[in-house]
């Protein structure tokens, strides 16, 4: 039998569709569904009480999440479903991937960060039609969103944005060293960070095993002064002088300039630390300016002058192999064993579209630069503050883990297992440089073989 | 006269008994059932072992399917016999795990009997407040575990430790202490938090224990000129035994597969210098999702765990029989 309410909600239904098909016709068949449906102003044909659910990590930035709850009224108006966002700790990300994929239930949507699409890959729908799409709408992508996101020749994540990392420091206390530019060096960087620890404002840098700034690190230290995870072919190739060199710069670097309260830190203390004038720098993404910025009322330095002015951002410095850094990707991925696939589709449409991801970038205020140079050209860049502008472009010296080789599974199980920050943390705990190299390595051919 | 009692037949000395009538009696088969004591017992028994098959007995045969196979996130794997197990032997964060739980147990189980044992002595004494006191004492047992070891966190922060402040505004210290930045005294946080932590259930059990001795035996010595420690040892500790050894058997379970504590505190670091093996075999199963391999580290817990259960039970026995 059926309801009035079932009645109505068919005839809505079938609005819908005809809806869907003239906005398809219209506009194409791969960008179509979402512009007919938010053409019509009806809800697609979505069985009534469908809910969309969203894993995604607590953004450094509250008001980015703020933005996407907002959002996400406005997308179960849309879409006719409820679309419901959860935030966790992002190194809890992980745990929550393992269980829902092991148990086949669980969030439609999860937040993919770094190379994950690789490590799982058969748990996730390819997007590729979605990466078409985007590429359409928006440009390339970075060649780190593209090289995280695409498996074996399949796009297993939609690429959302990319978060820069870069070195946060006080200019007043370096320029009270008579340091006026940040350090292009390592060498440097040690000399100055040694001098500023004496005035007790040591540089400020996490080994823990946490997700972004210790990776965000470890991996370009080693790069810049020679060493790699593994070669071309995918085999380890840590053993090698430039890996020593590395942990024998940051042993001297974590004694002589550092706070050494570091080993224990995860992503959240270098930003409080700093906040709190226990640091005089630290690698992060922009999310320390943007808290003083916007917290400038309570967020004072020890002249009682808001901390905000006296932060500036520098990239990392260069090493005897250049100048690499390591940003860390973002993007979503669909979950095979969602029962509702094709309205995830339609949501990552609607969320990674312009006009919405727009609200969310603007929101975002450099702190992510997007997944397409489109991005670049935001008018967003022009009206932020100085010190915020470095966060632009900051991309263009990115490498991704696992190299020299690719950055496959193997590569995405090494990083879980921290083998290259803890290369560091050996060595700062006392282990020699070589040990610590030799017992790295053998962790990574357990690991790549 | 007494009046006949109503609905029976044969009052052969003028009292009716009431018999069931036989067109109103139960089914045969079904009064046969519910008087078949064994019949009866499985019925009852039904439930637990249906729990007890879900939830315990089904979790433990996968886990040991998962150990022994390549399962991991997404890929459903292949039999590898004893491979993972022995992969894990030779790795030397799984051997620093495995050290660190016999030490985390050893000295936590430690301090936990001969503080809750202290503890349980002075409150088995009559004094104003008593109740209050022993209602507090279990706070920190009653606490979600998480949620206090987060406030042990912060306390021993990096950065913005309260202790540090303390002790160099104090003047004990110069520089900061090293509470979680440094393995050995990440450690030993640990074991001070878990003592902490597990202290009041030695203590209530104690002294439960303890209450259930006769105050005449601690007289009697008393009148033969035994001191305190003399009393101690030779009256309260042989009656306290088999309740103490329930406690360090329950205890030491507790604490050799404690995850919670390790996770919030330290997380296994700094650089794998804290991992117990849970929380090990969380970072290698679930976090890096190498199922098959965390199983296996797991895994190592049990036949410990069972030989240490089995050994005090033994001796428990034992000292029953005695």
């Amino acid at each position: 039998m059926t309801t009035p309410q079932h009645e109505a909600t068919s005839e809505a239904a079938a609005v819908s569709r005809r809806t869907f098909l003239a906005g398809s016709v219209a506009a194409g068949a791969a960008a179509a569904a979402l512009e007919g449906i938010l053409a019509g102003r009806r809800a697609p044909a979505y069985a009534q009480g469908t809910r969309l659910n969203i894993l995604r990590w607590v953004d450094f930035i509250p008001a980015c999440d703020v933005e996407l709850k907002r959002q996400a009224g406005e997308a179960s108006k849309a879409l006719g479903a409820e679309v419901v966002f959860e935030f966790i700790n992002a190194n809890d990300l992980q745990a929550r991937v393992t269980a829902a994929m092991q148990s086949n239930s669980g969030p439609d949507i999860i937040h993919m960060l770094h190379n994950w699409p690789h490590l799982y890959a058969n748990g996730l729908v390819d997007v590729g039609d979605l990466v078409e799409w985007q590429v359409k709408e928006q440009g390339a992508l970075y060649a780190q969103s593209e090289a995280y996101s695409k498996v074996g020749g399949r796009f297993l994540a939609l690429p959302h944005g990319i978060v820069p990392g870069l070195i946060a420091y006080r200019k007043s206390w370096f320029d009270e060293i008579g340091v006026t530019a940040f350090p292009k060096t390592y060498d440097e960087l040690r000399q100055v960070a040694a001098k500023l620890k004496k005035k007790g404002h040591p540089y400020g840098q996490t080994l823990g095993h946490t997700f972004g700034d210790a990776p965000a690190w470890a991996y370009p230290l080693l790069w810049n002064f020679g060493g790699m995870e593994t070669d071309k072919t995918g085999k380890t190739a840590l053993d090698g002088k430039g890996a020593v060199e590395a942990v024998r710069f940051m042993t001297a670097f974590w004694k002589d300039g550092c706070d050494e309260g570091g080993l224990a830190w995860d992503d959240t203390n270098n930003n409080r630390a700093f906040l709190g004038g226990e640091i005089s720098a630290t690698l992060n993404g922009a999310s320390i300016y943007i808290a003083a910025k916007r917290g400038q009322e309570k967020i004072k330095d020890d002249k009682g002058e808001p901390l905000v002015r006296d932060i500036r951002h520098a990239r990392l410095p260069a090493g005897p192999a250049g100048s690499w850094s390591y940003h860390t990707a973002f993007g979503h991925g669909v979950m095979k064993y969602g029962k509702n696939q094709k309205l995830a589709k339609d949501f990552l449409k609607w969320l990674h579209g312009k006009e919405q991801y727009g609200k969310w970038f603007q929101v975002a205020e450099g702190f992510s630069i997007g997944s397409t140079k489109l991005w670049e050209q935001s008018p967003m860049w022009s009206t932020i503050d100085e010190p915020m502008k470095g966060f632009r472009t900051a991309p263009d010296n990115s490498r991704v883990i696992g190299f020299a080789g690719p950055p496959n599974a193997k590569a995405t199980e090494a990083y879980s297992k921290y083998v290259i920050v803890d290369l560091f943390a050996k060595g700062v705990q006392g282990m020699k440089a070589e040990d610590a190299v030799t017992w790295a390595s053998g962790e990574l051919k357990k690991i790549y073989g | 006269m007494k009046k006949p009692i109503a609905g029976g037949s044969g009052g052969a000395a003028g009292l009716e008994v009431a018999l069931p009538h036989p067109g109103t009696s139960r089914p045969r088969g079904l009064t046969r059932f519910l008087e078949s004591e064994r019949l009866l017992a499985c019925l009852l028994l039904a439930p637990t072992v249906v729990l007890l098959g879900l939830f315990i007995a089904y979790p433990f045969v996968m886990g040991v399917w998962l150990s022994l196979s390549s399962v991991s996130v997404g890929n459903p794997g292949e039999f590898v016999g004893l491979k993972n197990f022995i992969k894990a032997w030779n790795d030397s964060i799984f051997q620093t795990a495995f050290y660190n739980t016999f030490y985390y147990t050893f000295w936590a189980t430690i301090f936990k009997l001969v503080l809750g044992m202290w503890l349980a002595l002075l409150l088995n004494r009559h004094f104003r407040g008593k109740r209050i006191v022993r209602a507090a004492m279990l706070l920190p047992f009653i606490v979600p575990t998480v949620l206090s070891t987060f406030a042990w966190r912060w306390m021993f922060d990096p950065t913005f430790s309260v202790l540090n402040w303390l002790l160099y505004q104090t003047g004990f210290i110069t520089t900061k202490l090293p509470f979680l930045s440094d393995g050995t005294w990440g450690m030993w946080c640990a074991i001070v938090v878990n003592t902490w932590r597990g202290m009041p259930f030695f203590a209530i059990s104690l002294l439960a224990g303890l209450q259930t001795i006769s105050t005449d035996m601690q007289e009697a010595a008393s009148l033969d000129g035994a001191n305190g420690w003399q009393r101690f040892w030779h009256v309260t500790w042989p009656l306290l035994k088999p309740v103490t050894l329930v406690v360090v058997v329950f205890s030491i379970i507790q604490t050799f597969s404690d995850f919670q504590l390790i996770y919030v505190l330290t997380g296994g670091g700094p650089a794998n210098a804290t991992h117990l093996l849970a929380t090990y075999a969380y970072q290698i199963g679930v976090a890096t999702g190498l199922l098959g391999e965390g199983a296996a580290v797991s895994l190592f817990m049990l036949p410990v765990l069972f030989i240490v259960v089995w050994l005090q039970l033994r001796y428990l026995r034992r000292l029953e029989g005695a």
